[in-house]
């Protein structure tokens, strides 16, 4: 790492990695601030360490991240892996300082990186899943699976159970099965409302490339797994760990018992680090989730900051390679390595592919939108798992007067443990909309300060302080 | 529980030996932590702070910081975020804050 790079691209996903390359290609000198370990993200997590065989079964929508990781590593962008962000702030130059923990777990300490442009390519997290249960032992999420498969080759064990909407769930059936592991049932708790809802823009769908894919997955996992639909009522129980998956479906309640249940309800913006920068987001009602307030590069409503993929709404890795793209051409153009003209002609093939991935996704967003009951949920229900905060004291917090997040946060400590509101922020903020009937875009959000991310002392204390900044704060001691 | 899909024809990736609450324990390079903790049966790794209920690994992805454990004396790391190197001493039981 070295002093003042062009651009710090921050997360190496597809997203990243396209910008971190197109960046470099356009003589930016460019670095990749990565949490994982290898380049890929969440979604070609792995893939440079994947065996062949591993690789059949995950299938060929990861294999071709090949490509995108190879044209990264080619590309003279430098690569920080193991790296968290948990902290950027603007110097006077204009450039972004950004504090990064590095390093093995007992000897993490604290750099420094300045870049005069940022691109937050933070990705996706699975939507919170708030379940009676949701946190007991051998209850994790789709996406969690998918990490030990990919990084590890481990797969689960026992009576599975899957649950939830969306096309990771899916995938992941297709892939334990394929992979021979046998899955005990898959309830699918997409209402069936939201069929009638998502027809018109089921044509589109049609023409898009995910149908052909879409059928095929849900047919072939439908041919060899029991799938119980219109699933309402989900919860886990069990001393300990998991023993039992309840659940209502055809006038019925049913248990199953289960040795590992795999939730996923979709998955929404990580924001967390555009927030705590100050970028501007917006509700977005028909994704049910937050989303930067952003042009047609990316960019956000701060000069030299820019949000490329799925951080910016969901669309996907081909769209997210592409907004990647798009972004790097923006940062080149502010950069002054090229003019406008040069910058529009060169989005021309990005913008064509964003388009064709952006295609029929209207129809998959409104089928999936989970169900009120399994974003808002009631009783005691936790909401907050750091905390251990419920949904009733959420409620409860609101008729004492608290208006926001940020008052139910100082009542209850809920979203003020170690994750910082990531598996309960949108939970809170639609509890709270629902509670006192406006719209969770008047509710808002937690504030999220620096550290994004918890650091140590120990790792605060490795922060060189300059002669300046010590007289600026040591007093003179009293006689 | 957990177990790992056989890979045939694939180069044998190599062991990395590291301890689990004391006890050796054969992980495979590129594994992490919590795949560590999930392979040798550890659903749970911790205690929720409040009610004290047990916890383990959920998300992998460094949200949900579930999967945090002692790691080489040092405290609270996400076990996901933390690949396994030869040696390793993984310390699972967090305390209450």
């Amino acid at each position: 790492m070295k002093g003042v790079y062009d651009v710090a691209v921050i997360g190496a996903g597809p997203a990243g990695l396209a910008a971190a390359t197109v960046a470099a290609q356009h003589a930016l000198a460019t670095v990749v601030l990565d949490e994982q370990a290898t380049p890929g993200g969440q979604i070609y997590r792995a893939l440079t360490t994947c065996s062949a065989s591993r690789r059949a079964i995950i299938g060929d929508d990861y294999a071709r991240g090949t490509a995108v990781i190879d044209a990264f590593r080619q590309s003279g962008a430098t690569y920080v892996p193991d790296a968290t962000v948990w902290a950027t702030q603007r110097r006077d130059d204009g450039c972004w300082e950004i504090g990064v923990s590095h390093g093995p777990p007992a000897a993490r300490n604290v750099r420094f990186v300045a870049a005069r442009a940022v691109i937050l390519a933070t990705g996706a997290l699975e939507r919170p899943f708030p379940v009676p249960g949701w946190t007991l032992p051998g209850v994790m999420t789709a996406g969690a699976a998918q990490v030990l498969l990919k990084s590890s080759g481990i797969v689960g064990k026992g009576r599975i159970v899957l649950a939830g909407t969306g096309p990771l769930l899916w995938l992941l059936a297709s892939q334990y099965l394929d992979a021979g592991v046998e899955v005990a049932a898959l309830l699918d708790t997409t209402p069936h409302s939201r069929r009638w809802r998502a027809l018109p823009g089921a044509w589109e769908f049609v023409r898009s490339p995910y149908f052909a894919r879409a059928v095929a997955l849900v047919r072939s996992v439908r041919r060899r797994v029991r799938v119980v639909g219109g699933v309402s009522a989900l919860a886990a129980s069990g001393p300990g760990r998991i023993e039992t998956v309840q659940f209502d479906a055809a006038g019925g309640t049913h248990a199953l018992r289960a040795d590992l249940l795999l939730l996923h309800q979709g998955v929404v913006p990580d924001i967390n680090l555009g927030r705590a920068m100050g970028c501007a987001y917006r509700w977005n009602d028909a994704h049910a989730c937050f989303e930067p307030v952003v042009d047609a590069w990316g960019g956000t409503t701060l000069a030299g900051v820019f949000v490329a993929g799925d951080g910016a709404g969901i669309a996907g890795a081909d769209a997210a390679q592409a907004r990647g793209h798009l972004a790097a051409l923006a940062v080149a153009n502010a950069l002054g390595r090229i003019d406008a003209r040069a910058r529009d002609a060169a989005a021309m093939a990005p913008r064509a592919e964003l388009r064709r991935a952006l295609r029929g996704r209207a129809f998959l967003d409104t089928l999936q939108r989970p169900a009120d009951t399994y974003r808002i949920p009631r009783g005691d229900t936790i909401v907050c798992r750091c905390e251990e905060v419920t949904a009733q004291q959420v409620i409860d917090a609101v008729k004492a007067g608290a208006p926001g997040p940020n008052q139910v946060k100082a009542f209850l400590r809920c979203g003020m443990g170690p994750c910082q509101g990531r598996c309960c922020g949108l939970t809170v903020t639609e509890l709270v909309a629902c509670e006192r009937k406006v719209s969770p875009s008047e509710v808002g959000y937690f504030r999220l300060r620096w550290p994004v991310k918890p650091i140590t002392l120990g790792e605060a204390a490795s922060i060189g302080t300059s002669a300046e900044a010590m007289r600026a704060v040591v007093r003179d001691s009293p006689h | 529980m957990f177990r790992r899909l056989p890979d045939p024809g694939a180069l044998p990736v190599p062991g990395v030996p590291v301890s689990l609450d004391g006890v050796p324990v054969m992980a495979r390079a590129g594994d992490s932590v919590a795949a560590v903790l999930l392979m040798a049966g550890r659903l749970a790794c911790g205690k929720a702070p409040v009610s004290g209920a047990p916890r383990g690994p959920f998300c992998l992805m460094g949200a949900c910081f579930d999967c945090v454990v002692t790691i080489d004396g040092a405290p609270k790391r996400q076990g996901c975020l933390v690949t396994v190197a030869p040696g390793m001493r993984i310390e699972t039981g967090r305390k209450a804050r």
